[in-house]
């Protein structure tokens, strides 16, 4: 027996400043608002580390008397239905254990910021309830041992997502952003749902390591219903992860304080879907169909938000449009079956891209609110420590030599080109998407932080400490996080993901760099003179003023959404559901109930005179008739009326 | 031991305490004095004693004779209070017509 990690202290701790914060914060001073709020997501964290080194030195036979990895704790049964079981039981091994570091880590990190960045917020103590509750969720998405259990988390960063991006509700756009997040994750959702249905139904567990163990001992299963399954579950992660068709919510959703755009919808929560299929892989491995579908989605998604990405004008857009770039690039990573690569693309993208948005907070904070990069420009000077932070993430996401993103990105693009001819379309999809990244995050760049200030109202101040300190702890994490190497990380991971060991020739793979590095120089090269060079804002509009407008509309599609789904729904639910349901069928009804009702208490009423012989005369008239119909057969010899008498 | 039916036949008592009963009847129905009422409710219960004590006599039958004893132990409470709601609404109201007492309060 090994000894027990509490591992569900990780996930009680945010819940217990969830409850404390959201029944007493109101009444409590902010100081201890912060404390609670902080605290939390600290001590999970500190829990996180001590299971890390406990478990770390020596993953694979354990240490301490802890045993091996996957630790699996089990709290007992949750749900028996016959043959069916499902239990209440966490899982730490190398995967999760890599989530729970970054999300832990960087959850403290953000919780410092926000600190700082909601201070005069009057719902200070709502927000961080809202953001405590949702290191809960997510890290139960993480440690769950299976799939229903996962999926209560899974709902879970849903709620607070949710809750969040719609914060200032009184603002109508972040209220209505909320319900979008919600209801396009729905439909993602519910492939998840079927996809648990089906496991059940083929294989009648949830647990991943009996699904692993059954499919693992049925070599010949492949294709068929696994291809069901893992599109339905990858249905899901679209819908979470802010894939095509499903991505739309994720740039609505930077109606959110900054702090959760960094935490819910860069860093953590949209990774889910990278998580999950990470974590059922041994699903789509099983199907090739499944994991093309996977990395075309991710590639096309990686290029298309991309190109949108390079005309927006709001900062956190941009970000946000990266945001759904980035996923792309790890459903791409997931697609070519190179998982340790996803999940380190994963990992540094939640340094820079937490990085990068809690930058782009701490602009706006300098600027006072003002989100429009067209007016924001020469900030270097006035605010240098944001400025070099935000450069290290620009240069890491850009991919440039020796910060983490090159490594891991170079990781996936290379994984990509080794595999098959499909792959190599892929890759190039991938390469273009890297120079359209570098060009979009270096106009950012320019835009922000070069040239003249072009606003004359707003004047422009360093941020707090409570918000530097997080961004200089995340930039030294962008630049050094993908030191550990590929090759290191994989063979970490290999236990839970397989061991793709696809060495490339030892030229090809340092040509295969080179052509990546040059992709993002190209991309700064243009940016540079467009924005620096000539420094003028709608550069791109001059030489294609029909595809500028295509990209600054986003493609249409929200448009086209409302067209296709939206209006006829509207329509359906204004003409039918309400005038033939509501009004005509369920109006109908109660009108007919209540004319009956009326009409007879309108006849019945006249016996109600309130004349007290009247009342006698029925009296009277009622007992005669009853007198004359038990006297009548006797009297006469007729069984007139029986009244139920039996047997008379 | 002499029959009934010796003196006077059972149907003539019979008669009799339907015709009183139906009096009573119509004395409640057609009245408005509240009094005359109260009298009508008084005669249609004596018309059921006459019954009682009719069949309890020609059954020999002690039990008629004994109901015949509630009725008038309950006649004469509800006399006792039947006046004494009948005087405090004359009392609240200046009248005892039955028409119109139907407010159901004083």
């Amino acid at each position: 027996m090994n000894e027990s990690l509490h591992l569900w202290l990780i996930p009680l701790l945010p819940f217990i400043g969830f409850v404390l914060n959201g029944l007493l914060g109101r009444r409590l001073p902010k100081t201890v608002v912060s404390a609670i709020a902080l605290l939390a997501p600290l001590v999970s964290f500190v829990v996180v580390l001590w299971a890390a080194t406990l478990m770390i030195p020596d993953a694979s036979v354990g240490y301490g008397g802890y045993g091996a990895m996957p630790h699996i704790e089990n709290y007992g049964t949750w749900i028996t239905a016959g043959s069916f079981n499902v239990d209440l039981t966490f899982v730490l091994d190398q995967l999760s254990l890599i989530m729970l570091l970054v999300i832990t880590g960087v959850g403290f990190l953000i919780h410092i910021y926000s600190v700082g960045y909601m201070h005069d917020d009057e719902g200070y103590w709502r927000y961080f309830a809202y953001l405590n509750l949702f290191l809960f969720f997510m890290t139960t998405l993480v440690l769950a041992g299976n799939a229903l259990l996962m999926f209560v988390g899974w709902e879970g960063v849903g709620l607070a997502s949710y809750l969040l991006i719609g914060f200032w509700f009184q603002k109508k756009s972040a209220s209505d952003a909320g319900k979008k997040a919600f209801i396009v994750n729905r439909i993602g959702d519910f492939g998840f749902l079927i996809g648990l249905f089906l496991l059940i139904a083929n294989f009648g567990t949830l647990s991943f390591s009996d699904l692993a163990q059954e499919i693992a001992a049925n070599p010949a299963m492949t294709g068929g219903v696994l291809t069901a399954i893992a599109l339905c579950l990858f249905i899901g992660a679209t819908g979470k992860s802010a894939q095509l068709p499903l991505y739309v919510w994720l740039p609505d959703a930077m109606e959110g304080p900054t702090p959760v755009s960094a935490l819910i919808h860069a860093a953590t929560m949209v990774t889910a879907g990278v998580y999950m299929v990470a974590r059922t892989h041994f699903i789509f491995d099983r199907s090739p169909l499944a994991l093309s579908v996977v990395a075309i989605v991710g590639a096309a998604t990686a290029f298309f938000a991309a190109t949108i990405g390079l005309v927006q004008t709001d900062i956190k857009r941009v970000l946000a449009y990266s945001t759904v770039s980035q996923l792309g690039y790890m459903f791409l990573g997931c697609g070519v079956a190179a998982y340790s690569a996803a999940i380190f693309h994963l990992m540094t993208h939640a340094f820079f891209k937490a990085l990068l948005f809690l930058a782009a907070g701490s602009v706006i904070h300098a600027m006072g609110g003002e989100q429009d990069m067209r007016k924001m420009g020469g900030l270097r000077t006035k605010t240098p420590i944001t400025f070099w932070t935000m450069t290290m993430a620009v240069l890491a996401i850009s991919g440039f030599p020796f910060m983490s993103a090159f490594f891991s990105k170079d990781a996936i693009l290379a994984a990509a080109f080794a595999s098959g001819s499909l792959g190599k379309i892929l890759w190039f999809v991938g390469l273009v998407t890297a120079a359209l990244t570098a060009f979009y995050m270096f106009r950012l760049w320019y835009l922000t932080f070069f040239g003249e200030t072009r606003s004359h109202d707003a004047h422009p101040h360093e941020s707090p400490w409570s918000m530097l300190g997080p961004l200089v702890v995340l930039a030294i994490l962008s630049v050094g996080g993908g030191w550990i190497g590929t090759a290191r990380f994989g063979a970490f991971l290999s236990p839970i993901l397989g061991a793709k060991t696809e060495e490339m020739a030892g030229g090809l793979e340092y040509v295969m760099m080179a052509i990546a590095v040059a992709a993002g120089a190209l991309g700064w090269f243009i940016a540079h003179r467009m924005y620096y060079q000539r420094s003028a804002a709608a550069q791109l509009a001059a030489p294609a003023p029909a595809g500028y407008n295509l990209l600054q509309n986003k493609y249409y599609v929200d448009e086209f959404y409302g067209f296709l789904i939206v209006k006829p729904l509207i329509a359906f639910s204004k003409y039918f559901l309400e005038w033939v349901v509501d009004f005509a069928i369920l109006g109908g009804l109660a009108w007919l109930l209540a004319g009956i009702a009326s009409f007879s208490g309108a006849v019945l009423q006249r016996w109600q005179s309130g004349n007290i012989r009247s009342y006698a005369a029925w009296l009277a008239l009622g007992a005669a008739l009853m007198l004359y119909f038990v006297l009548a057969p006797h009297v006469f010899g007729v069984p007139s009326l029986h009244l139920g008498m039996a047997g008379h | 031991m002499h029959l009934v039916s010796h003196e006077v036949p059972l149907v003539w008592y019979l008669l009799l305490s339907a015709v009183l009963f139906c009096l009573g009847v119509v004395g409640f129905l057609i009245k408005r004095n509240l009094i005359t009422v109260f009298m009508s409710i008084e005669l249609m219960l004596n018309a059921v004693n006459l019954s009682f004590v009719t069949f309890a006599h020609q059954w020999h039958e002690v039990k008629g004779q004994i109901f015949v004893f509630f009725v008038m132990v309950v006649a004469a409470a509800e006399a006792a209070v039947g006046l004494a709601i009948i005087i405090a609404v004359f009392r609240a109201r200046s009248t005892l017509a039955v028409d119109r007492i139907d407010l159901m309060k004083l």
